[in-house]
């Protein structure tokens, strides 16, 4: 059993107690420990169920590269899933639950998976469950799905917020310990503005616990001075808990800094997602401990050796009484030395290599320990903890020499550099055979923008044999497995990936069946896809692979190291973009207004614009129907400001604009409108809108509400890169004016009770506008029409928007004047047939096909788009083309639907001739019209089409024009 | 007819910061190469101040002139001004080739006040602020929308557009929690 020592652990204040739960059991630790070490000193050492075979697991590691201690934390609004136990700081009344078992964690019905463990091989469920294909989504997955996996994704809106900051430097130091602290000191002496983040709440990685001087000074003491001197330095700036999590290019580093975590109900963001960019990034990420492949190397009690030191000395925690230690190096045997320092027992060590003559086994014989080289622990016992282990030869069988009564297990197959930051973006390494790991080479880093190394690593995660110790004459057994003749019993009980259940004998299968790239191997096993990444077997599953392809480690290659380095919380990286802000809202001057008046939004790009205005007991249909009649009868206002307004400006504008329509500006009068069509290169319809002639070289060009950043870009684009010898000037001034359209037959009354310029026919026709006053307000007055009424487009600058919409309500109460929206603005301009970008245009539709020639010049040598609308699929008089539909029995055709031709295409399906573009009920016809795509439409007129319904059956439509109201446009012409 | 209106109505917030809507201010933005005839004179009669080079903004109090990109700047006046300076630009400029446009109803401003002005616009901004000196402006983004930003009077100064002057205050007063 694991315990609490009576004395030690340096971390730890055994002044304090604090409480925690772990499955509903009250337990108690202190300040400094993690959760990891606190349930080990209550004795908990089975923390969870494996993934497939639900096999009970302890705490394998003291850090982020656990693959076993995996809890629920928290619960409601901060419950939290997959959290790692050995980075998880106690806090007074933690919550903690362990995962993936069913109904408990010491009876698990999913344990009957280890039994049938033969019948469930490496690939099984591609095996299995491939036939009748249909199955696999309907039913295998789902049933997989729910007895698998992890932990469950939280159900409530998180309770805590996140942040994120950005921050430069010239050098980022990942990680605190001695490499870390010298290389931080190296620069900021230099001058340089340095960020140093270590990912625990410590000073100094390993070496506290793994050495005793550092230049002459203790450890403790060469720590404390050197944090002192950076605090002091203002270039210098220092986080802890804080894990550089992502390399990227030119730089830039995601790190992530739990603030409150540990401190509950701490006022602040929970978490910070640090977004920086630096000249050069320094790993000094240290080294991971390597499992040995040994049967029974899962059970609970069986630890990686630096862990087992970790518990001791850092927390004061006892693996048990009795500890075997078995290695392949030298370093375990500081876990020997330790183990026997706090007084605890260490009745052998088993070495794999045939040699242990280094200072550390030597010093390890000085106390007494018994050393037994060439030698290999053949099975572990136990079901949920340790019982014993059985010793044999190293380059043997597994035949059993000798039967070991332990309760713990400490385990060292070498050290592993933690090169992943090196090698997210590009980093190359090198297989070291003496240490059995891949080192950074430093001859092929990742690059920076000026072709110089981006990222070096320094310390450990460089070559372990810079760990403090004496390490010059420690040279690594290459173990792949133990013993080393094992068979196939005890393979497939020895585990190489413990959070995906990836065993020997997987691998030895795969490769058996063909595997033979590590990419493919690690997807057929799920070696090293779990939450870990496979920090622990990446190494262990690459030399097995190679040895049952007979190739050396090198030639296996080594799999992809992606970003993030461990988990990030998720809420780290949306930030503040939740809730309120979660996305930018764009609002119009009046936009308070229609909120106010109890309108109906509805999102136009990021705009939210007025759908109807609906009325107490009134449905939206039946506003929208009321205000379309309204505006027919009487008067109609509108916020129009969405409406994007471009000016273009210069000695060249006017043949700029004459590119960039489809027909002519340049030729437009001053103190007149027309209407123009966009295309792009491909001949596409791209945006309309209204052209406005300002002065002899400046127009204003209106754009949709969508399209006025778009617009402008693709202006700028060709300004900038194509026509840069073009003098011409844009100038986006969408937001700088409210525009009100003001619509219907008393339109022009009413910007009479306005007052302050001449707004008549004669003064103001069709198509012109004029700069003037309205009740006071400054304006420019566009007489151009959308409904087919009387119409006046006023804009007003910004700041007087809202000022100018009350006092043209106020001024039309007598006239009956009404707000209208969006969907009304949709009907009446579908009732004369006036198309709309987006739903006559989908990104395919040329104006030709939407009989829009008269707006194409066919005088201009080019214009965007010319070119490509002349390819023969899109001049082929075959195409489908706009039509106005009349459905017989007067209903609305529904939105989207096709019209259906005889017989099915090459896939089985009902062939077409056509779709529906717009489809509205008309209030002014009191029936169903529509417009629509149909094969030479035109060409079609009174003929029927048939258009299918959702439910099923169809509906039929009669083809006539698309301009259904006031076909002479007399209405807008008075 | 009324007085122009900010699009907050200047509201303000405080927390770590003080954030506060300004305004409204006259602005009006100048396209022009650097070279042109007219410009320095234009610039000087208007912002008082010379003609800004790359990344600079000069100028104090309520009247600046900022470089924008290779031919445009931003001058920044009194709200009630803007009509006469349009009236200068086309005087001094001519027929020189230029767009001079009022945009002061197109934005909002914000001003960033105290001692932790730098960190919250860091939470916001990719800007190394420890990098930005007195007299540089920065066109950057503000979480998720466009912005530009300077120092003056011992804070910070962020203009947006007006459409989305809701969410940069909330953004702000949120950063500043």
């Amino acid at each position: 059993m694991t315990t609490r020592l009576s004395s030690g652990g340096r971390l730890i204040d055994r002044t304090t107690a604090i409480e925690f739960t772990f499955n509903g059991r009250r337990m108690q630790g202190h300040p400094g420990d993690t959760l990891a070490s606190a349930l080990l000193a209550n004795g908990q050492t089975l923390v969870g169920r494996s993934f497939k075979y639900h096999r009970p697991r302890g705490i394998m590691t003291s850090g982020p590269e656990e693959p076993n201690a995996l809890m629920n934390l928290g619960s409601g609004a901060r419950f939290e899933p997959n959290q790692r136990a050995t980075t998880t700081p106690l806090f007074d009344g933690l919550e903690s639950a362990s995962q993936n078992h069913w109904p408990s964690l010491d009876y698990d019905i999913g344990i009957l998976n280890n039994y049938a463990a033969r019948l469930l091989p490496a690939g099984f469920y591609y095996k299995t469950f491939i036939h009748p294909r249909a199955f696999w989504k309907h039913v295998f997955e789902p049933v997989i799905r729910q007895s698998a996996g992890l932990g469950r994704a939280p159900k409530d809106r998180d309770a805590d917020r996140y942040d994120q900051t950005y921050a430069f430097c010239d050098v980022l130091v990942a990680g605190g310990g001695i490499a870390g602290l010298m290389a931080a000191r190296d620069a900021a002496t230099k001058g340089q503005r340095v960020i140093l983040c270590e990912q625990t709440p410590h000073w100094g990685g390993r070496a506290p616990v793994d050495c005793t001087t550092i230049d002459g000074r203790p450890v403790q003491t060469w720590i404390d001075t050197t944090v002192a001197a950076l605090v002091g330095m203002p270039n210098v700036t220092l986080l802890t808990r804080c894990m550089a999590a992502a390399v990227h290019d030119h730089g830039y580093v995601l790190a992530e800094e739990d603030l409150t975590s540990h401190a509950p109900g701490t006022d602040g963001p929970r978490k910070r997602l640090w977004r920086i960019r630096a000249g050069r990034i320094i790993a000094a990420s240290g080294a991971i401990e390597r499992p040995i492949p040994f049967a029974g190397n899962d059970i609970p009690g069986v630890m990686l050796a630096g862990a087992v030191r970790d518990y001791v000395v850092n927390f004061g925690v006892s693996p048990g009484d009795r500890t075997v230690v078995v290695t392949t190096n030298d370093s375990a045997y500081l876990t020997a030395i330790a183990l026997r320092e706090a007084g605890l027992a260490v009745p052998v060590i088993v070495d794999a290599r045939p040699i242990a003559d280094g200072d550390l086994p030597n010093r390890a014989r000085a106390m007494g320990i018994r050393v037994e080289t060439g030698r290999a622990v053949v099975k572990v016992k136990g079901g949920k903890h340790v019982r014993s282990v059985s010793l044999g030869l190293m380059a043997g069988e597994g035949a059993v020499l000798e039967e070991v009564p332990c309760d713990a297990v400490a385990m060292s197959g070498g050290w592993s550099p933690v090169v992943h930051l090196y090698s997210h973006c590009g980093g190359k390494l090198l297989w070291d055979e003496p240490t059995q790991s891949f080192v950074p080479d430093p001859a092929r880093p990742p690059l920076n923008h000026d072709g110089t190394a981006m990222v070096e690593c320094v310390g450990t995660a460089k070559d372990v044999h810079a760990m403090c110790m004496d390490r010059a004459s420690d040279v690594h057994a290459p173990v792949s497995i133990m013993p080393q003749g094992a068979g196939y019993a005890l393979r497939s009980k020895m585990w190489l990936d413990y959070q995906n259940d990836v065993k020997v004998s997987d691998v030895q299968l795969a490769a058996q069946e063909g595997y033979a790239s590590v990419e493919h191997t690690k997807r057929y096993t799920t070696l090293g896809m779990a939450t870990d990444q496979g920090k622990l077997s990446n190494i262990n599953g690459l030399s097995v692979l190679a040895k049952a392809l007979n190739e050396p480690i090198p030639a296996v290659g080594t799999t992809t190291f992606r970003p993030p380095y461990a988990p990030v919380t998720l809420g780290t990286l949306a930030g503040e973009a939740r809730g309120e802000i979660f996305q930018p809202l764009r609002r119009t001057p009046i936009h308070e207004w229609h909120t106010k008046s109890g309108a109906y939004m509805e999102p136009v790009g990021l705009w939210h614009r007025p759908y109807c205005f609906a009325r107490p007991g009134e449905t939206h249909a039946q506003a929208v129907e009321r205000e379309v009649n309204n505006t027919r009868q009487a008067l109609g206002f509108l916020d129009a400001s969405t409406l994007g307004k471009i000016i273009v400006k210069g000695p060249d504008a006017g043949r700029f604009l004459d590119m960039l329509y489809t027909g002519v500006m340049s030729t437009l009068p001053v103190g007149k409108c027309r209407y123009g069509l966009m295309c792009n290169e491909q001949g596409f319809l791209s945006d309309d809108g209204v052209v406005a002639r300002i002065s002899p070289d400046t127009w204003l060009c209106h754009t949709t509400s969508g399209g006025a950043d778009r617009i402008h870009a693709w202006m700028e684009d060709w300004l900038q890169c194509e026509w840069w010898d073009w003098q011409v000037y844009t100038a986006n001034v969408t937001e700088q004016y409210a525009q009100v359209a003001i619509v219907g037959p008393n339109a022009r009354k009413l910007l009479e009770n306005l007052g302050g310029m001449d707004v008549s026919r004669e003064a103001l026709p069709f198509m012109t506008w004029a700069d003037g006053t309205l009740a006071g307000f400054p304006v420019r007055v566009y007489r151009i029409s959308f409904s087919g009424e009387l119409s006046y487009e006023v804009a007003v600058p910004a700041s007087l928007g809202l000022a100018f919409w009350e006092a043209c309500l106020a001024a039309g109460k007598d006239l009956g004047a009404m707000p209208y929206g969006t969907e009304a603005l949709h009907v009446m301009r579908a009732e004369k047939g006036f198309i709309m970008i987006g739903d006559e245009t989908d990104g395919t539709v040329i104006p030709q096909d939407l009989g829009l020639d008269w707006a194409i010049s066919k005088k201009k040598p080019d214009y965007l788009g010319k070119r490509g609308q002349s390819r023969p699929h899109l001049a082929s008089p075959d195409r489908w083309k706009l039509v106005g539909l009349e459905t017989l029995d007067g209903s609305v055709i529904p939105d989207g639907a096709y019209a259906v031709a005889e017989g099915t295409n090459a896939n089985g399906q009902r062939n077409t001739e056509g779709r529906v573009t717009s489809t509205y009920y008309s209030p002014t016809l009191r029936r169903g019209i529509a417009m629509g795509l149909i094969a030479q439409g035109p060409e079609r007129m009174g003929q029927t089409v048939r258009f299918g319904k959702l439910n099923g059956g169809t509906v039929e439509a009669r083809i006539v024009s698309a301009v259904f109201v006031d076909k002479d446009g007399d209405k807008q012409n008075v | 007819m009324s007085d122009p209106v900010t699009p907050l109505n200047n509201a303000t917030a405080t927390g770590t910061v003080t954030v506060r809507e300004i305004g409204p201010l006259g602005m009006i933005t100048l396209r022009a190469g650097g070279d042109t005839p007219g410009l320095a004179e234009a610039i000087q009669t208007i912002a008082g101040t010379g003609v800004p080079v790359q990344r600079s903004i000069l100028g104090q109090g309520g009247r600046w002139a900022a470089w924008m990109s290779p031919d445009e700047y931003l001058l920044v006046l009194p709200h009630a001004d803007v009509p006469a300076a349009l009236a200068t630009i086309a005087t001094t400029f001519g027929a020189g080739h230029h767009l001079a446009a009022d945009v002061s109803d197109a934005r909002s401003v914000f001003r960033i006040e105290g001692a932790g002005a730098d960190a919250v616009i860091a939470r916001l901004c990719p800007v190394d602020l420890p990098g930005l000196p007195d007299g540089e402006i920065r066109r950057t983004r503000v979480a998720q929308v466009a912005c530009a930003l300077w120092r003056a009077d011992g804070g910070i100064t962020l203009v947006a557009f007006r459409s989305v002057a809701r969410y940069v205050f909330d953004i702000l007063a949120n950063a500043a929690r």
